[in-house]
């Protein structure tokens, strides 16, 4: 079943070696997902595996001291319980700020806090047990005494005097804060035409992956190494982790990837539970396992998108942008994430407002405080969805206040194709983009007149329907200029090394990772093209920091983009010796011979001279007949970084087609459209699949994602049933079209495609719903757009 | 501890569980069967979705010690008989899987609509699915490989 060969996705020997580039080739890893064969961490079991479970903090926000552990050490199966100072003899704390974003500061945290809890949902006491159910029970029976504090949820008193102060030895909550500006923004308002101003929110929300975080870690006092089983994005990142905190050496640290069940940012960063994990395990000479459940994935994994940002947009009497003046305010919980921060998704507020537009004068300052919540982080699309609904939002805002067409305005204000490289107000540098053509290629798709008659034509009958749009630019393939400038030991550098084996077979292994994005799929097609095999011949090793090239793993938008040129590299160099040794034992010039289909074939002619299973056999069992001096490593790496510009960027545009109930308030979606320009597409089906899904979890902020807490720090929306993820019967046929702009930086020209999806839907839903309410006189800005909300606006109720 | 005795992918299985113990934890921890998963525990996610007495149900709202005599068919036993090895050929052709974690809970209830063999609508079959999350795909490919395996079987005489 399901065999993928030249011949199944309708390749012919003519066709090779330069055609797997831009073939929807299928995942060579789906077979054994739809047939449960697949090995997540939790199915990994090692010998005396012991089970950890937390006793997490019941208060936003309180101190604690003496821990009474002796009932539950009596509960059957209990084998151990661990506090905050037991781990602190062995681990160190980590503080999670980054030198160039300037002033910025954070508390000391612990895999267990020593006395000081600062969230409710945050891990205490660690109980270790034969099973986790008896870990649990043991969780039940530890006797703590805590002393509630009043805690700080609201962002907007936060730095207001007489507040409470999170950690007092940081003076306030102010954790970072930038403004970015240039031109004249108070001349620029002062002669436009037309102001438009709104306050947007949007909504905290979480990345639910639906393998819940999981980890085994175990330590052998013999030989003195840590092995980690870990569901994360980044091996070798938590390798340097484990290693710093528990004063190891990097070698002597291994982390493994089994299949990992979803990511989307939530499994890059480091936990406190899961260092605890690796402590309790260094303690204990045991392998010790760890896996949330559903309710600790709320309470403990990142949060996300905790914004309050009040937004101005001048334009001129013909529509020209003059001016965005942005005031960006977000809550990341009482602890700065290690080792991304949390400062960055305000900090990518600031460089993306505005993004699309050729304009000049630009101000956004942001404002990163400190709560009593869930702490927040790097979530997919970090900081864009943000931008896009505030920029989108103004711009729709202008044409109404212009009476010009939205579309007719972006028109009139996207970067033109031909102005690159540009550098936009906040500096950020654009290689090359495609705003109008992908404008154009969206109009083609999208039926507008049909829409704009349905529209016209449904509210005669009291049904409100709208479109709206919503451009958008993506950072991906992200240099030393994200987080190694700022001193993390986060890597942006990609290697690969691939290797021919005797019977022909090529082996890859890459620094980058698979989470289901299809990292390994697109990896076996570079490489089948570099070398010149069949995609079947190629295997791909992720997820292994002691058998791949070190590396940062897959975020931000970089497998393809930096893992895939690093392949390619790779598999050149690999058919270049391959060919080396070829021409000696076939007495021609390399460079007259190639390979195609696994076979040496003569370039000119293309007809067949020898195997590589022929090839294999000679070099690795009869090396003895070869020239003594020639070179004969059927094996190379090549590691790859950008050099030019600090991220590549990748631009698109969405629609979205909604219908909206004023008596129920509910939004029903009725289609969707996005064109994405990532550069290069190595497969599109993968690159179609990667946008729908970052649509729907767009979707997902916009509409029904949100992590609801009460006025005391509590989380109210704890199960999936109070907490909604979209589900299929909701979701609209979402139609992707491409253009493509290759980076120069590259061979391969590809940028990242996981994240535009859900950079722009949400914006694009949301300028829908408002062209629906219109007649009404109606509009929302805050997310996400619940029927209470629109009901509300509607003035249906108070 | 509570004896049971029942079938699971045709096999006869006897054992001793904890009152506490539910069926996905049995299957994944008592059986070495990790194919069902644990997604939420509360019977909402649709990842443990597996058949007892034929009928698809949630491994994770089901105690162990209440299935003696039953007849328990997961994901590694559907795709051993090769029930939906044309579903599943679908999923891999349409991509229809990304992180995995969702797609045998996924895969259970489709099996239940193609076994119905009626020619539900992509909206009857999106409605369908509804009870299974998926937080990868948007999934618009889980329809389309669902679609695609129902047109093909009614092509065929």
């Amino acid at each position: 079943m399901n065999e993928i060969t030249p011949a199944s996705i309708g390749l012919s020997r003519e066709d090779l070696p330069n055609s797997y580039i831009g073939r929807s080739v299928p995942r060579p890893n789906v077979p054994k997902l739809v047939q449960g064969r697949a090995t997540y961490t939790d199915d990994v079991t090692l010998p005396r595996m012991l089970h950890a479970a937390f006793l997490r903090s019941p208060h936003a926000h309180a101190k604690f001291s003496a821990i009474d552990t002796a009932r539950a050490k009596a509960v059957p199966g209990v084998f151990r319980v661990f506090t905050g100072h037991d781990l602190a003899k062995i681990c160190d704390p980590w503080v999670a700020t980054l030198d160039h974003l300037k002033g910025m500061k954070s508390a000391p945290q612990y895999p267990l806090p020593l006395n000081h809890a600062t969230w409710q949902g945050e891990p205490i006491v660690a109980v270790v047990a034969e099973s986790r159910a008896a870990a649990e029970d043991g969780v039940a029976a530890l006797d703590i005494e805590f002393e509630a504090l009043a805690a700080q949820t609201d962002m907007e008193t936060a730095l207001a005097a007489g507040t409470v102060v999170i950690h007092p030895e940081l003076g306030d909550n102010l954790v970072f804060t930038r403004t970015a500006e240039s031109g004249d923004v108070a001349a620029a308002f002062a002669a436009a035409h037309k102001v438009v101003e709104a306050r947007f929110v949007t909504g905290r929300h979480t990345g639910v992956t639906l393998e819940p975080r999981s980890i085994i870690a175990d330590y052998n006092p013999a030989d003195e190494t840590l092995t980690v089983y870990h569901s994360t994005q980044a091996p070798h990142m938590m390798q340097g982790v484990f290693a710093k905190q528990l004063r190891m050496k990097e070698g002597d640290v291994r982390v493994i990837c089994k299949d990992v069940g979803g990511s989307f940012g939530i499994k890059v960063h480091v936990y406190p539970d899961e260092v605890a994990v690796a402590a309790m395990a260094r303690i204990m000479g045991r392998p010790v396992k760890f896996v949330a459940d559903r309710f600790e994935s709320f309470v403990s994994d990142i949060h996300a998108r905790d914004h309050r940002i009040k937004g101005r947009l001048a334009v001129d009497t013909e529509g020209r942008v003059l001016a965005f003046d942005i005031d960006d305010l977000t809550g990341i919980g009482p602890y700065s994430v290690y080792p991304r921060t949390s400062a960055i998704e305000g900090n990518q507020v600031v460089n993306l407002c505005g993004g699309p537009y050729d304009f000049k004068n630009y101000r956004c300052t942001t404002t990163v405080v400190l709560q009593n919540k869930t702490p927040t982080c790097q979530y997919r699309a970090v900081g864009h969805p943000i931008a896009t609904a505030v920029t989108e939002g103004l711009m729709d805002l202008a044409a109404e206040a212009l009476g010009m067409d939205p579309v007719e305005l972006r028109r009139r204000n996207l970067i033109r194709d031909d102005a690159y490289p540009y550098t936009s107000p906040p500096g950020m540098r654009f290689e090359g983009l495609s705003h109008h053509a992908s404008l154009n290629k969206l109009l083609e798709m999208v039926p507008l007149d049909r829409i704009r008659a349905d529209q016209a034509e449904a509210r005669q009958r009291g049904v409100y329907r709208g479109i709206g749009f919503a451009s958008f630019i993506e950072l991906t393939n992200p240099s030393p200029f994200m987080y190694g400038i700022g001193g993390a030991r986060i890597s942006a550098q990609d290697g690969c090394t691939v290797r021919m084996d005797p019977d022909g077979s090529i082996v890859a292994s890459s620094g980058v990772t698979e989470q289901g994005q299809g990292t390994e799929a697109i990896l076996a097609q570079i490489v089948a093209h570099g070398v010149g095999v069949p995609v079947n011949r190629v295997k791909i090793i992720t997820g292994d920091t002691q058998t791949t090239p070190y590396g940062g793993g897959t975020w931000a938008c970089r497998g393809a983009g930096i893992g895939g040129e690093a392949a390619l590299q790779s598999a050149i160099a690999l058919k270049q010796q391959i060919l080396e040794v070829a021409g000696a034992m076939l007495q021609a010039a390399p460079e007259t011979l190639d390979i195609a289909m696994g076979e040496i074939t003569d370039k000119a002619s293309g007809k067949p001279r020898m195997t590589l299973f022929e090839l294999g056999r000679i070099v690795y069992f009869r090396g003895d007949t070869l020239p003594k001096d020639l070179q004969r490593e059927l094996v190379q790496t090549r590691h790859f970084i950008t050099k030019e510009y600090p991220f590549a960027f990748t631009n698109g545009i969405q629609a979205s087609w909604v219908e909206v109930d004023p008596a129920t308030g509910m939004v029903k979606l009725l289609e969707h459209w996005c064109v994405e320009d990532c550069g290069r597409v190595v497969n599109p089906m993968l690159v179609d699949e990667q946008v729908r899904g970052g649509i729907v979890q767009g979707i997902g902020g916009a509409l029904y994602e949100h992590c609801v807490y009460d006025a005391e720090g509590n989380l109210l929306t704890t199960t999936l049933a109070d907490y909604l993820v979209p589900m299929s019967a909701e979701m609209p046929e979402i139609h992707v079209g491409h253009v493509e702009t290759p980076t120069r930086e590259s061979l391969l020209g590809a940028k990242g495609a996981g994240e535009a999806g859900t950079a722009g839907a949400p914006a694009a839903i949301m300028n829908a719903i408002n062209d629906a309410l219109k007649p009404l006189n109606a509009r929302v800005h805050e997310q996400p757009f619940t029927p209470e909300r629109i009901l509300r606006a509607l003035g249906t109720i108070a | 501890m509570i004896p049971i005795s029942l079938t699971v992918n045709g096999e006869k299985v006897v054992r001793h569980v904890e009152p506490r113990r539910h069926l996905i934890d049995f299957l994944r921890l008592d059986l070495g069967l990790t194919g069902s998963h644990a997604g939420c525990e509360h019977g909402v996610c649709g990842a443990c979705t597996l058949r007892v007495n034929g009928k698809i149900m949630r491994g994770c709202l089901i105690l162990a010690a209440s299935l003696d005599g039953a007849d328990v068919v997961t994901i590694e036993g559907i795709s051993e008989s090769g029930e939906v090895s044309d579903l599943q050929a679908a999923f891999v052709a349409r991509n229809a899987a990304q992180c995995g974690f969702c797609t045998p809970g996924m895969v259970m209830t489709a099996a239940e609509l193609l076994a119905e063999a009626g020619t539900p609508t992509r909206g009857e079959i999106r409605e369908y699915l509804s009870g299974n999350y998926c937080r990868c795909t948007g999934y618009q490919a889980i329809v389309d490989a669902v679609e695609d395996t129902l047109r093909s079987r009614s092509a065929k005489p």
